[in-house]
């Protein structure tokens, strides 16, 4: 399908912008694991302090930039599979939207004027424009999907009555919907707690309530990340393994699909175990939702290998019989056509792999008392998030900019290796964390390297030396593999175009294929999703508003650390002596 | 569905029941519990420990702005080697976390209400408790030490 003019600007700059702002994360990555191993020892460097830092390495990484990316994708898939054309005016509001509220926050964010990391807990509290601005972004990357997709989806529905929604548009649809239902706890959150916090309207809120409305977003906006690269994993993956390659199943992927939809949502008290105020029965209903939410991964785990075995004997018929030699025939680092794609998916499956065992391991109730904000946390998304998330949209942002600019992928090699070298950085600095989290307590979010690993400290904690030191090694590691990324991004963003501006993905047919009237049935499982969510979460949200909380809390600034009402009383007071004085 | 992909999903379902049920063992069977809504505990403001019994304490612990108050502002106590403490948690400011190295005892600090765990120190040794949660520029100083002797 070509694309001119706006939507290819468009299209284009949902992929750029949001990379740029990547480079700053990924910096702040690299510059964490040497603060915290006390090789900076230093609240600051170059001007951005440690947990001004950590704060945009969250941001930018967690939510800009897969923000960004899924609106891309589906707008893409929506263009490509649906063949309907793209809207210009939802598309420039959109796009004015998203940008507006990125620049918004990434001031206050840039001008330290909202340090607050990327769970923003209040009472700590921030300049207003961190707020607005992150609400745009949300506002603005969901015009496409109500004004956009779905009524392309159903035209396309009106024109092939007889056939069911194509996979890649069924999962971006699903991943859409959750965004939409989570979306609306951590809107109230900000819009009646923080925001009018922040300007002054009020002077107290309930902290406990707003964690877990916080939390009832930020668990399954993880799962708005990985979907897009699981749709990836069904449509793509077994297309660049062969020509031939084929899909093993599309209703186990449907079925994933709505698993994920119906139990992504009731889940966030597993952040929250170990929080006062909230009976711990209901922690245990939210830990058992977490397990099933385990099924869809491991339904995918299975498909996606069945798929890989599936290509790779398409591939060489030699291997047909074979169990298992036909791992050796999958195109591992090789250049030809888009088989340097595999490298990214294949990365990322390795880190996934471990990055799902260690996440039952957080589900895990009381289990979780021995790494509840331990750095085995940050050991574990980096694998998920960090791990297959990350490669998928990297490998498919180059992808998409290489179709769109109608260049060749410039410098393949170096971006066929790029994902090897994360993974292997990753797999450093995690097993470094988790380690050192697990069994010897290291806590996350902590510029160590100016207490316990200062030897001069009366915090010093030599036990921690080891596994900070690791982290260092694979967080160099993690700069190699991302600064290879941009020589190719970079380079085939600027090679001359040779061919039509296009969006086209490889999509590969299903191997075993049924009609799926009941999964298709979309509406009815949103229904179900919004009550199950609501349902799980009445009794908490009880709890945190009645039964487990005293009184309000005031509001606290870092550089300020009374309470902001004290704090204008004694300006108060002092008003009136100098006016007293006065007269 | 297919035989192998039946399989592969009765595998998965048996092998997340096994996990669940042995977390179940553990929490109602072997009293690893989590933290639970506390009614009767008002917010405190200082930090106290109480000795009820030779063997018995209850701490008071106020996380604050940035250092663990547990006992009318010190940041370390002593306790004898065997003694099962109530602590007790709360926030004085923003929301801090506590971690005992080296145990269980591993809870968030929320203003406006009160954390509860119930542990036994049997091992004698220092430990090191930390703060866990970003609580502001000094969160990376927070001191709290337990001397179990």
């Amino acid at each position: 399908m070509r694309v001119e003019g706006g939507i290819k600007f468009i299209l284009l700059s949902e992929i750029v912008f949001p990379i740029l702002l990547l480079i700053f994360g990924v910096y702040h990555g690299v510059m964490q694991v040497l603060y915290r191993a006390g090789v900076l020892k230093a609240d600051s460097f170059l001007g951005i302090d440690y947990y001004q830092g950590l704060t945009l390495h969250g941001v930018i990484n967690a939510i800009v930039f897969t923000t960004f990316f899924a609106v891309a994708f589906g707008n893409a898939i929506s263009l490509y599979l649906l063949k309907k054309p793209l809207r210009p005016a939802v598309q420039w509001i959109s796009w004015i939207l998203m940008v507006g509220g990125t620049l918004m926050a990434a001031w206050a964010m840039f001008t330290k004027r909202a340090t607050l990391l990327y769970t923003f807990y209040p009472p700590l509290i921030g300049h207003w424009t961190f707020y607005i601005g992150t609400v745009l972004l949300v506002v603005g990357s969901l015009l496409p999907f109500f004004f956009d997709w779905i009524p392309s989806a159903i035209a396309w529905k009106r024109e092939n009555p007889d056939k069911k929604l194509p996979l890649a548009v069924f999962g971006v649809f699903v991943n859409h919907i959750l965004w939409t239902i989570m979306i609306v706890p951590v809107a109230v959150e900000i819009l009646f707690q923080l925001f009018p916090l922040s300007i002054g309207l009020v002077e107290d809120i309930n902290p406990l309530l707003a964690r877990t409305l916080f939390w009832f977003f930020g668990h399954p906006v993880v799962y708005f990340w990985l979907l897009p690269a699981y749709v990836m994993l069904y449509t793509m993956l077994p297309k660049i393994v062969s020509d031939k390659g084929k899909l093993y199943s599309d209703p186990a992927g449907r079925l994933a699909f709505i698993l994920f939809l119906l139990f992504s949502l009731p889940v966030g008290l597993h952040h929250q175990f170990t929080e006062p105020g909230i009976t711990n029965a209901w922690k245990l209903i939210h830990a058992i939702f977490t397990f099933f939410v385990a099924l869809p991964s491991l339904i995918t785990a299975f498909t996606v290998a069945a798929s890989l075995e599936y290509s790779a004997k398409a591939e060489d018929p030699s291997v047909k019989n074979s169990r298992f030699y036909w791992w050796t025939r999958l195109p591992y680092l090789r250049l030809e056509g888009d088989k340097w794609l595999f490298s990214y998916f294949f990365a990322g499956l390795v880190l996934f792999f471990f990055g799902g065992i260690t996440g039952i391991v957080n589900a895990s109730y009381n289990l979780n008392l021995a790494v509840h904000n331990t750095a085995y946390v940050p050991g574990h998304f980096h694998t998920t998030v960090g791990g297959l998330v990350l490669l998928a949209f990297l490998g498919m942002s180059l992808y998409m900019v290489a179709k769109i600019r109608g260049t060749e992928v410039k410098f393949k090699g170096l971006a066929a290796l790029a994902p090897y070298f994360w993974m292997q950085g990753m797999f450093m600095f995690s097993y470094a964390m988790m380690v050192g989290g697990a069994l010897e307590g290291f806590p996350r979010r902590t510029n160590s390297g100016l207490t316990y690993l200062n030897p001069d400290s009366p915090l010093y904690r030599p036990e921690w030396v080891g596994y900070a030191q690791l982290s260092v090694v694979g967080g160099a590691l993690l700069g190699i593999g991302f600064i290879l990324f941009l020589i190719a991004f970079f380079g085939t963003l600027l090679a001359p175009k040779i061919r039509e501006s296009v969006v086209e993905f490889p999509i590969a047919d299903a191997y075993h294929d049924a009609p799926t009237p009941v999964l298709n049935n979309l509406k009815g499982w949103t229904v179900a999703a919004v009550l199950l969510a609501v349902l799980s979460y009445i009794p908490p949200l009880y709890d945190v508003t009645q039964r487990g909380v005293f009184h309000n809390s005031p509001a606290y600034n870092e550089k300020y650390p009374i309470p902001i009402k004290q704090l204008q009383q004694t300006e108060a007071q002092s008003k009136e002596v100098s006016l007293k004085e006065e007269k | 569905m297919d035989r192998a992909e039946k399989r592969a999903l009765i595998t998965a379902l048996a092998l997340l029941l096994f996990f669940f049920v042995l977390i179940v063992y553990a929490a109602k069977g072997l009293k690893i519990d989590l933290p639970t809504c506390i009614t009767d505990v008002q917010p405190f403001k200082e930090g106290r420990l109480i000795q009820h019994a030779p063997d018995r304490y209850e701490l008071q612990v106020v996380a604050k702005m940035w250092f663990f108050d547990f006992n009318q502002g010190q940041t370390e106590i002593e306790i004898p080697a065997g003694s099962v403490v109530d602590i007790y948690l709360t926030s004085a400011d923003v929301v801090h976390g506590m971690h005992i190295n080296g145990t269980t005892v591993n809870l968030m600090a929320i203003p406006g209400t009160v954390n509860y765990a119930r542990y036994k120190f049997d091992k004698p040794g220092v430990y090191h408790v930390v703060c866990h949660e970003f609580c502001g520029v000094g969160h990376h100083a927070m001191m709290g030490k337990i001397v179990v002797k």
